[in-house]
């Protein structure tokens, strides 16, 4: 199958006070149609901008290296009016916070219908139809009525419905959602991922799917990477990187995580914090805070080679290769409480 | 006595629209000494009004708050008494709770003065061992707050409230907005200090699986009535209430595997207009003809547990909803 979106060495330069950061730094993946993608990693470990130079929004004064083939074409060197035109179109963008990402004094009907008039050259009355499907679509109650209405008077899972709605409005191929439930109460969460895996399994739609949280992913990803310091540390299938990690970042983030087995026990935090972008350490930019970092950790950027079980893994000491079996038992026993 | 005990708490706010919004109907909590006590729910449960009424932020309708014998009355002229002194609070985001001016040494240096805890010689000291309880290094106190990072601003909003000395800490969202090692971190270190202080802590959160980590007890909050509580391990292995079923069934697990999230229906409803009879019943997945026109009462299922269901009776032993609705 041909990917529809293939990134290549992605490296993302921004300025700052105390000169160039690289936030980025030598990305690769690729997105088949119909599948989530899903990028973890904590703040500031480069997720959210190595998406943004996709869709051209990175700040000015950016500077972006590599190749970012969608349709055929490579964003990354496409002007900047082709590049307006996929953008919407063929590709589609959701935020984390749909307070900031739809406009306040515009009604929803609005908002829905300016992209499709604009891009598919739709009439008033075709556009107007298509809105209402798209909120049928979205599972907005009664969407008549919200047509009318604004913003403010949905509530934030709502307005994140009504958010996607508006990014599928010109029948994109992909959707790139930053954080898309961050914002959401648990339950309202809930809705959101079960109306994305909707979408793509319905409609074929390949979704980027950028979160912090594991367990998102774990629910609806198709194929994860695993973000540490601006480069991708361990990738693969879903349920190779999160139900059995081999890298020791991916172990930690989901050690972190409240453990239904172990819940009378203390959290295992990974000790000290991620780098900041101007102070990325030498070699495996995670030694210091990993308890299997050895001599040649500390010196040569492991590179990112495949490991032989389906995934790519970025670690010269790979500890967990033969597999860590009282961790994975732990773990496995998640899914099944009554086993105890 | 519990160090802190909320009785019949109503908190009525009139809205823009002037309607009366009650987001507190009559909630009661009680914190001890060494136990955390976890009030979990979703945004607009009223959770966070009864944290700020709970420290005499917000005046409350009616009800009562009381603070080691002492009654928890709302700030006047900005003074607070000196017996409050050792009730304390820490709030969600650090970044707009600390001075972005000040070092932070200074910050919480401040209420050993005012209070009189410290003589001036000792002040630097203790500030050095106040970092330290909460896991920084003592240097810290020459810093400004925006050197730090989200955990480290929440440690130190936590070392200013150590600083007066506290009995209880009520502790607004302090995990919500940290990734998730610099949440377990912290969590961690709450759990630690209510050991080593005595503290109690009522622990407000949207997230039901990390208090569950922390947590002695739990209630859970809708639409600002208390719909269950109980001993944090038998919440979880046995909820008595459909929506603390629901709220445990959102979570997504991280096992890779694949399972999608519960979802459920409906939306929170208005709080000015509360559903007449039970306020979970529009979303309820169990019906219950009693729960369209009469609000079940919080009542003490088994020892420990309450729950607010007409699904389960008093007297009776406490069953999952399923197997009651199913009989």
């Amino acid at each position: 199958m041909t990917a529809l979106l293939e990134v290549e060495a992605l490296r993302v330069r921004l300025p700052t006070a105390a000169g160039p950061a690289t936030v980025v730094d030598g990305i690769g993946y690729s997105v088949e149609p119909g599948e989530v993608f899903g990028i973890a990693g904590e703040s500031g470990s480069g997720k959210t901008m190595s998406v943004l130079a996709l869709m051209g929004l990175l700040p000015p004064g950016a500077r972006v290296e590599g190749r970012a083939v969608f349709g055929g074409r490579d964003l990354l060197r496409l002007p900047r009016r082709e590049l307006r035109r996929i953008n919407g179109r063929e590709l589609s963008m959701v935020f984390q916070d749909p307070m900031t990402s739809l406009h306040p004094m515009l009604s929803v009907g609005t908002q829905l219908t300016e992209h499709v008039r604009r891009h598919l050259g739709l009439s008033r009355k075709e556009a107007n139809a298509q809105a209402l499907e798209l909120l049928r679509e979205v599972r907005i109650p009664n969407p008549d009525g919200a047509l009318d209405a604004f913003p403010h008077q949905f509530s934030g899972g709502m307005r994140q419905r009504i958010a996607i709605a508006i990014a599928l409005a010109c029948g994109p191929r992909l959707i790139v959602a930053d954080e898309p439930t961050t914002a959401l109460d648990v339950t309202v969460q809930a809705g959101v991922i079960r109306l994305l895996d909707r979408l793509r399994r319905e409609q074929g739609l390949a979704i980027v799917l950028i979160t912090h949280d594991l367990g998102v992913l774990s629910s609806i990803a198709d194929r994860v990477a695993v973000f540490y310091a601006g480069r991708v540390v361990e990738a693969g299938g879903r349920e190779e990187v999160l139900g059995h990690p081999r890298h020791p970042y991916t172990r930690g983030l989901l050690d972190a995580l409240p453990h239904p087995e172990a819940a009378a026990q203390p959290l295992v935090a990974i000790p000290g914090a991620p780098p900041a972008p101007r102070a990325v350490p030498p070699g495996c930019a995670f030694h210091p805070r990993c308890r299997w970092a050895e001599p040649i950790s500390r010196e040569v950027v492991p590179p990112l080679r495949d490991a032989g079980d389906g995934r790519l893994l970025a670690c010269h000491v790979d500890p967990f290769r033969h597999g860590d079996s009282a961790w994975d038992n732990s773990r496995s026993s998640v899914t099944d409480p009554a086993s105890e | 006595m519990s160090a802190l005990e909320i009785r019949e708490l109503v908190v009525e706010y009139d809205r823009r629209d002037g309607l009366p919004v009650r987001a507190v109907a009559g909630t009661s909590v009680d914190v001890d000494r060494g136990q955390i006590v976890g009030l979990v729910g979703e945004s607009g449960c009223g959770k966070s009004t009864l944290a700020r009424a709970a420290v005499g932020m917000v005046t409350p309708t009616s009800g009562t708050v009381r603070f080691e014998a002492h009654d928890v009355h709302p700030l006047t002229r900005g003074t607070r008494p000196r017996e409050l002194s050792r009730l304390q609070m820490v709030f969600q985001n650090p970044f707009s709770s600390l001075n972005p001016r000040r070092r932070i040494g200074d910050q919480i240096a401040e209420p050993l003065t005012t209070l009189g805890l410290a003589p001036r010689v000792q002040r630097g000291a203790r500030v050095a061992q106040l970092l330290e309880q909460v896991g920084l290094a003592a240097g810290a106190a020459r810093g400004f707050p925006h050197e730090f990072s989200g955990g480290q601003r929440q440690r130190i909003a936590i070392a200013r409230a150590l600083a007066a000395d506290p009995s209880v800490i009520v502790l607004d969202e302090p995990l919500a907005s940290l990734d998730a090692s610099a949440q377990a971190q912290l969590a961690n270190l709450l759990v630690e200090l209510t050991r080593e202080l005595d503290l109690g802590l009522l622990l407000i959160s949207h997230d039901l699986a990390i208090v569950r980590h922390v947590a002695n007890t739990v209630a859970v909050m809708y639409l600002g009535q208390i719909v269950e509580s109980a001993p944090t391990e038998e919440l979880w292995e046995m909820p008595l209430h459909p929506y603390t079923e629901a709220l445990i069934g959102a979570v997504p697990l991280a096992d890779g595997g694949g399972t999608l999230p519960e979802a459920l229906p409906g939306e929170v409803p208005d709080p000015a207009r509360p559903p007449a009879g039970c306020r979970f019943y529009p979303r309820c997945a169990y019906e219950h003809e009693r729960g369209r026109d009469e609000q079940p009462p919080l009542v003490e299922v088994a020892p420990g547990r309450r729950a607010a269901c007409w699904l389960q009776g008093a007297g009776e032993a406490p069953a999952p909803p399923a197997v009651k609705a199913s009989q």
